[in-house]
C-alpha cells in the first residue's frame, strides 16, 4: 500500500526542484532524525519525486530539473539502503531496457527513480528485440520496462511484448517515451500491459503490480 | 484575391497579413527516399537524389517550401562523429564525440568547407534553388549552438555539464556558436530561404525558464544576428509558451510550436512579434483517417491562422517514416478546403468537446 507523505516532502521537493543540494540534504537528514531509511525513502523521497514527476507532466517543472532530482535522490538513497539492504525491493524480478533506439536519457532518469524509490532492477541498456526477449525469459523477469524515443522503436516494442507475451503470460510490461505521450492509444497497439507518463508513473505503476503479484 | 506562389504566400504570412491562403509546410524529409524508390541511406548519399526526392515531393503534396533537411546527425559528422542509419527512421548520432568532459579543452570548431557531409547538402541545395528559383522558399537547417551538445556528448552529460561546470559550458558554446554561424551562412549562400534553427534544449519541457535566459537564449542571441537570413527557432515538439516572448526577443522570425500547448494561447502570446509553425501531431499522424487530418487541419486553421502570422506544419519539424501519403494528401486537402483568406467560417467554429 502506499504510504502517506511526510510534511518533509514538501521542502524536500522544493529543494529538488531548485537543484538545492544543501537543503535538500539537511531535510533528508532531518527526516533521518525522526524515521527509519525505509521510511524516509518512501514518505520523504518517493512523494517528492511523484510531485516532481508530475509536474514535468504538467509543464511545470523541466526534463533537466527531473534528471538532476533523480540522480540527487538515487545517491543518497544508495547512501541509506545499499543495494544489498533487506528493506531494498528486489521483487517483483525487473528490469529496464531501451529498444532499438540509442536514446539513453529517458531510461537513465527511470532507473533513478526506481532505484531512489527503493526498487533494485537490472539495467540492461540498449538492445534489440532478439536479444531483450533472450534476456528477459533467461533472468526470469517479472516486470520489464521498456523506454524509447523515436516512433520506429516504439513501434518494435509490439513484436518484442508478442514474443515475450506468448513465452511467459504473466510477464508485465510497461512502456515508456516520447511516441506513447503523444500517441495516447499506442502502447494498447504494441501490447503493453501500461504505459507511463513520467518517472514516477513507472514507480506506481510498478508498486500496483507488486501489490497484485503478493 | 490572386493566387500566390508558395514564396509570396510565406512573405505575406510572415509579414503578419492574411495571403491567399494558409500556407502549408509538409517537412516531408525521409519520404524522398520512398519517391525515389531507395533505402534511407542510399538517399541521403547523392545530393541529386535528395534534390530530386524533394522536388518531386513538392509536386506530389504541393506544399509552400522545399526542405534542405537531411537529418540532424549530419552535423556531428562534420565533428568527427558517425551516423546509424535506420531502414524505417531518422538516421541517428552514432558514439559521443566528446567522450569526457575535459574534450572540450582541446576541441576545435571543424571547418564547414572541408566537411563532405555538409558539402553535400549545400550542393541539394543549389540543386533545388536552380529548379524553383525565388517562387518556393528552401528551409534548411542548423542545429542551435545550444542543443548540439546532445548529439557531441549525450543528454544526460549535457545536463550535468550546464549545472556543474559553466566554464567548459561557456567554450563549448563559443565553439559551437562558430560552427552554427558558419554552417548556416553557407546553406544560405547556396540558395536556402530561411534556416530551421533547431533548438530543442530551450523548450520549456527541458529545462526552465530562468536556465533557459542564462543560457538557451544568450546564445541565441549571440548566434541569431551574425546568421544573414530569416531563422525559424523550431522546439521540435518541446514546449514553449512560457518562453514565447523570450524566445521572439532573440530576433527570430517564427517559432516551431509544439502539439502539447494549446494553439490559440501560442497566438495570443506571439502576439505579432514572431509568427508559429506546427503545430499537426507527426506521431498521431500515422494511423489518422482523412476525416482526422481534416479535424486536425481545421482545428489549427482556427486557432492561430486570422491575421497571418502563421504557417501549418507538424509540430516537431520531420514527419515520420510511418506516415503514408494519403494522409498527407488529406491534410493537403483540408488545408486547401480550410485554408482559403478571408477565414470567415472561424467566427462559428468551436472546439471539440
Amino acid at each position: 500500500m502506499k504510504k502517506a507523505a511526510h510534511p518533509l516532502a514538501t521542502p524536500f521537493r522544493h529543494a529538488l526542484e531548485a537543484l538545492d543540494r544543501v537543503t535538500a540534504e539537511a531535510v533528508f537528514a532531518n527526516a533521518l532524525e525522526q524515521l527509519s531509511p525505509l521510511q524516509a525513502v518512501e514518505q520523504v523521497v518517493v512523494p517528492a519525486l511523484e510531485a516532481v514527476g508530475a509536474a514535468w507532466h504538467d509543464g511545470n517543472v523541466a526534463l533537466s530539473q527531473v534528471y538532476m532530482s533523480g540522480r540527487f535522490c538515487e545517491e543518497i538513497v544508495d547512501r541509506v539502503l545499499p543495494p544489498s539492504d533487506p528493506d531494498r525491493k528486489h521483487q517483483p524480478r525487473s528490469a529496464i531496457v531501451v529498444l532499438s533506439d540509442y536514446h539513453l536519457l529517458g531510461k537513465r532518469i527511470v532507473y533513478s527513480v526506481m532505484r531512489a524509490s527503493g526498487f533494485e532492477l537490472f539495467d540492461y541498456g540498449r538492445m534489440d528485440v532478439d536479444e531483450l526477449v533472450e534476456r528477459v525469459l533467461a533472468d526470469r523477469i517479472r516486470v520489464l520496462l521498456i523506454s524509447v524515443l523515436i516512433l520506429p522503436s516504439a513501434l518494435k516494442v509490439k513484436e518484442a511484448c508478442r514474443r515475450l507475451k506468448t513465452a511467459d503470460p504473466a510477464l508485465k510490461i510497461l512502456v515508456g517515451g516520447a511516441p506513447f505521450l503523444f500517441d495516447p492509444q499506442l502502447w494498447q497497439e504494441v501490447g503493453a500491459d501500461a504505459t507511463g507518463a513520467s518517472a514516477a508513473d513507472a514507480v506506481a505503476i510498478v508498486e500496483r503490480w507488486m501489490g497484485e503479484m503478493q | 484575391m490572386s493566387a500566390m506562389n508558395s514564396m509570396q504566400r510565406t512573405l505575406t504570412a510572415l509579414g503578419q497579413q492574411e495571403p491567399d491562403c494558409v500556407p502549408l509546410f509538409l517537412l516531408t524529409s525521409l519520404h524522398g527516399a520512398k519517391e525515389l524508390g531507395l533505402s534511407i541511406e542510399q538517399y541521403f548519399s547523392r545530393a541529386e537524389q535528395v534534390a530530386d526526392g524533394q522536388l518531386r515531393l513538392l509536386e506530389k503534396y504541393r506544399s509552400d517550401c522545399l526542405y534542405a533537411f537531411y537529418y540532424a546527425a549530419i552535423e556531428t559528422e562534420a565533428w568527427g562523429g558517425t551516423t546509424l542509419f535506420l531502414p524505417d527512421g531518422p538516421p541517428l548520432c552514432g558514439a559521443p564525440v566528446i567522450t569526457r568532459p575535459e574534450h572540450i579543452d582541446t576541441l576545435r570548431t571543424p571547418s564547414v568547407a572541408d566537411a563532405e557531409p555538409l558539402q553535400r547538402v549545400l550542393e541539394s541545395i543549389r540543386q533545388m534553388k536552380a529548379r524553383v528559383g525565388d517562387t518556393v522558399p528552401i528551409i534548411a537547417v542548423a542545429v542551435a549552438p545550444f542543443s548540439l551538445p546532445v548529439m557531441q556528448m549525450g543528454f544526460d552529460k549535457y545536463i550535468e555539464l550546464i549545472y556543474q561546470d559553466r566554464p567548459r559550458f561557456e567554450r563549448l558554446m563559443a565553439l559551437n556558436i562558430e560552427f552554427t554561424v558558419a554552417w548556416a551562412n553557407a546553406q544560405l549562400d547556396a540558395g536556402a530561404t530561411a534556416i530551421c534553427y533547431f533548438d530543442p534544449v530551450s523548450s520549456t519541457t527541458n529545462i526552465p525558464r530562468e536556465l533557459y535566459l542564462q543560457t538557451g537564449q544568450e546564445v541565441a542571441k549571440r548566434t541569431l544576428p551574425r546568421i544573414k537570413g530569416p531563422t525559424a527557432t523550431h522546439m521540435a515538439s518541446g514546449r514553449c509558451l512560457p518562453i514565447l516572448a523570450d524566445i521572439a526577443a532573440t530576433g527570430t522570425a517564427v517559432v516551431g510550436v509544439s502539439v502539447l500547448e494549446d494553439l490559440a494561447e501560442l497566438k495570443a502570446a506571439a502576439n505579432k512579434r514572431v509568427s508559429l509553425l506546427g503545430n499537426l501531431n507527426g506521431v498521431e499522424m500515422r494511423r489518422w483517417t482523412a476525416d482526422d487530418a481534416e479535424r486536425a487541419v481545421k482545428q489549427a486553421i482556427a486557432q492561430a491562422a486570422a491575421g497571418g502570422g502563421f504557417i501549418l506544419s507538424d509540430n516537431h519539424g520531420e514527419i515520420p517514416w510511418q506516415v503514408p501519403d494519403d494522409v498527407l494528401l488529406a491534410i493537403r486537402a483540408a488545408a486547401d478546403k480550410w485554408g482559403r483568406y478571408p477565414l470567415d467560417w472561424v467566427r462559428d467554429w468551436k472546439p471539440p468537446a
